[in-house]
């Protein structure tokens, strides 16, 4: 059959614009401005482990702070009616498609000094607090941007789960904490292992989150790289060293995902 | 099994709710906000809407995000469609290399997928004599929509009988009838929704505009994030109210899709099994 050479054009389009840009990446990361090659650039980076450190333990916090929160809510959702799940399902990926920028920036105008949340707590004759430009309004902000790719891919992987397994283990005498700590979480692992991919990867990398509620001075990797490459510090070379550890992370993310039998197509899909 | 969830729960789950609208909602009510003010309501005003209108600089980024996001979904729609249809018809051990490079630009962090095309843009820019600008911004987003189409398709294409396209050949179609007859009709669903969904991620995009457009050119999500520097004008509020109530449709009529398709395959299977 000649069907398959239908994806003759895109395997072209991949080679120019998927491969090459990547393989572009690879060579600047391992050459100086002169063209010659070195290892200098990652020597660099021991100058911004401060950042490197800051990016991680922020982005670890709010992936951790998104599974808390997200698998029991994915498993609330996994136990409605069919019908409410489909919505509530859909209340959940419907803030994503307002603008990522302007929904962060409504968090600006929440928690700044003078923000709503101050004249909340004010009202109620609380003290005020001091969150904007803190790494807590970071991962306020990493969290809420990110929560539903957490719960999308969780609540995916549960509700597909086989009644009859679940039955079955009852009928053996396993109580409710038993079924749920023996049968469904196991099964439900894939679907975390994509949601702490698809949480952990946009989070460690984010530059807007850190600049609107970190106020510029918690500098993170995606600072850092926009920096380089559109920022006062032009340093492609930089730059593409930096890219190219992001997407070994991103590398061993997935194959860590993979490992664990993940349904990463599907989970990104939904 | 079927326990309804208790008080407990249903409280947690409307706290997460109010955690992920009330940026929205303050979002939208400062758009009726009579001042410039973020964060003190001084009444009721519809002023944004209109002077939305006669602003250029909004209507020229919408009109580039409209744009980009329209052609950039067609052109990948078409695309992914072939190249699904493609790596389904071949054998495994081409498939899935290139499945795994498909997914690239799924899977790679938003900036690393900017600024390696950026940098290809850069390179092969000094060579042809061509800056950054639409026709960049375009490739990115066709590129980074594809993969999404493909994911979409491919699941509808595993689902279709096999027999159906060999039944069709010996019944004298050409491969390209049979192409169109039949394979074509069978996956529209997954076809449209990977339309609507590169639409979506093409109109929300904003870190591969940013790394891609060049400086002549500005999306609205790049205008919005200059605005932020300073300060946001509540037009932007008024206009992404806008974009988002659009949005909101497009996605129930997804929904609504869907839904009658399946009420229409449970039908055919009910009919079936009888």
């Amino acid at each position: 059959m000649k069907l398959k050479y239908l994806s003759a054009p895109y395997i072209v389009w991949m080679a120019l614009f998927v491969v090459a840009p990547v393989i572009i990446v690879v060579v600047y990361a391992f050459t100086s401005a002169a063209g010659e090659f070195t290892f200098d650039n990652f020597a660099k980076m021991g100058g911004y482990v401060s950042v490197f450190s800051r990016s991680f333990l922020l982005a670890i916090i709010s992936t951790a702070i998104c599974i808390i929160i997200g698998y029991p809510v994915a498993y609330i959702l996994s136990k409605e009616r069919a019908r409410q799940q489909r919505i509530l399902i859909m209340l959940i990926m419907l803030p994503m498609w307002m603008n990522f920028l302007l929904r962060t920036y409504a968090w600006m105008s929440i928690l700044e000094n003078t923000g709503l949340l101050n004249r909340l707590l004010t009202l109620l004759g609380l003290p005020a607090v001091n969150i904007i430009n803190t790494p807590t309004a970071i991962v306020i902000g990493m969290v809420y941007n990110f929560l539903p790719f957490m719960i999308l891919p969780i609540y995916s992987v549960i509700v597909k789960i086989d009644r009859s397994l679940i039955e079955a283990a009852q009928d053996l005498g396993a109580n409710a904490v038993t079924v749920f700590r023996r049968v469904i979480f196991p099964l439900s692992l894939p679907g975390v292992f994509s949601g702490i991919t698809m949480v952990f990867v946009p989070a460690v990398s984010t530059f807007v989150i850190s600049q609107l509620l970190g106020g510029g001075a918690n500098m993170l990797l995606g600072d850092l790289i926009e920096m380089q490459f559109l920022g006062a510090a032009y340093n492609p070379h930089l730059g593409s060293a930096i890219a190219l550890v992001m997407m070994v992370i991103v590398m061993i993310c997935m194959w860590l995902m993979n490992k664990f039998g993940a349904g990463g197509e599907e989970a990104v899909m939904l | 099994m079927r326990r309804r969830p208790r008080v407990a729960s249903r409280i947690f789950l409307a706290l997460i709710y109010l955690f992920l609208y009330a940026p929205i909602f303050i979002m939208i009510v400062f758009s009726f906000n009579a001042s410039k003010s973020r964060s003190v309501w001084s009444g009721f005003t519809l002023d944004w809407y209109t002077e939305l209108f006669s602003d250029s600089m909004i209507i020229s980024s919408l009109t580039t995000t409209i744009g980009v996001s329209v052609l950039a979904a067609i052109v990948a729609t078409i695309a992914g469609t072939f190249a699904a249809i493609g790596f389904f018809n071949m054998r495994k051990r081409w498939r899935s290399p290139l499945l795994a490079i498909n997914n690239i630009p799924v899977m790679n962090a938003d900036i690393v997928t900017g600024v390696s095309l950026c940098l290809l843009f850069v390179s092969l820019g000094s060579v042809l004599k061509y800056q950054l600008g639409f026709g960049t911004l375009l490739i990115a987003h066709i590129t980074f929509n594809i993969p999404y189409v493909i994911l979409s398709v491919l699941p509808k294409l595993r689902q279709m009988d096999r027999n159906l396209v060999d039944a069709a050949m010996d019944l004298g179609c050409t491969w390209f009838q049979a192409f169109y007859k039949v394979i074509i009709p069978e996956i529209m669903p997954g076809i449209i929704n990977g339309m609507m969904i590169a639409f979506t991620m093409s109109i929300d995009d904003f870190v591969i505009s940013y790394f891609t457009a060049g400086s002549k050119v500005q999306t609205l999500s790049m205008a919005i994030y200059a605005m932020t520097r300073k300060r946001v004008s509540p037009k932007i509020n008024a206009v992404s109210t806008l974009l988002f109530l659009f949005i909101l449709l497009l996605l129930i009529i997804i929904n609504v899709r869907q839904i009658r398709q399946e009420e229409r395959e449970k039908k055919l299977r009910t009919l079936k099994s009888k």
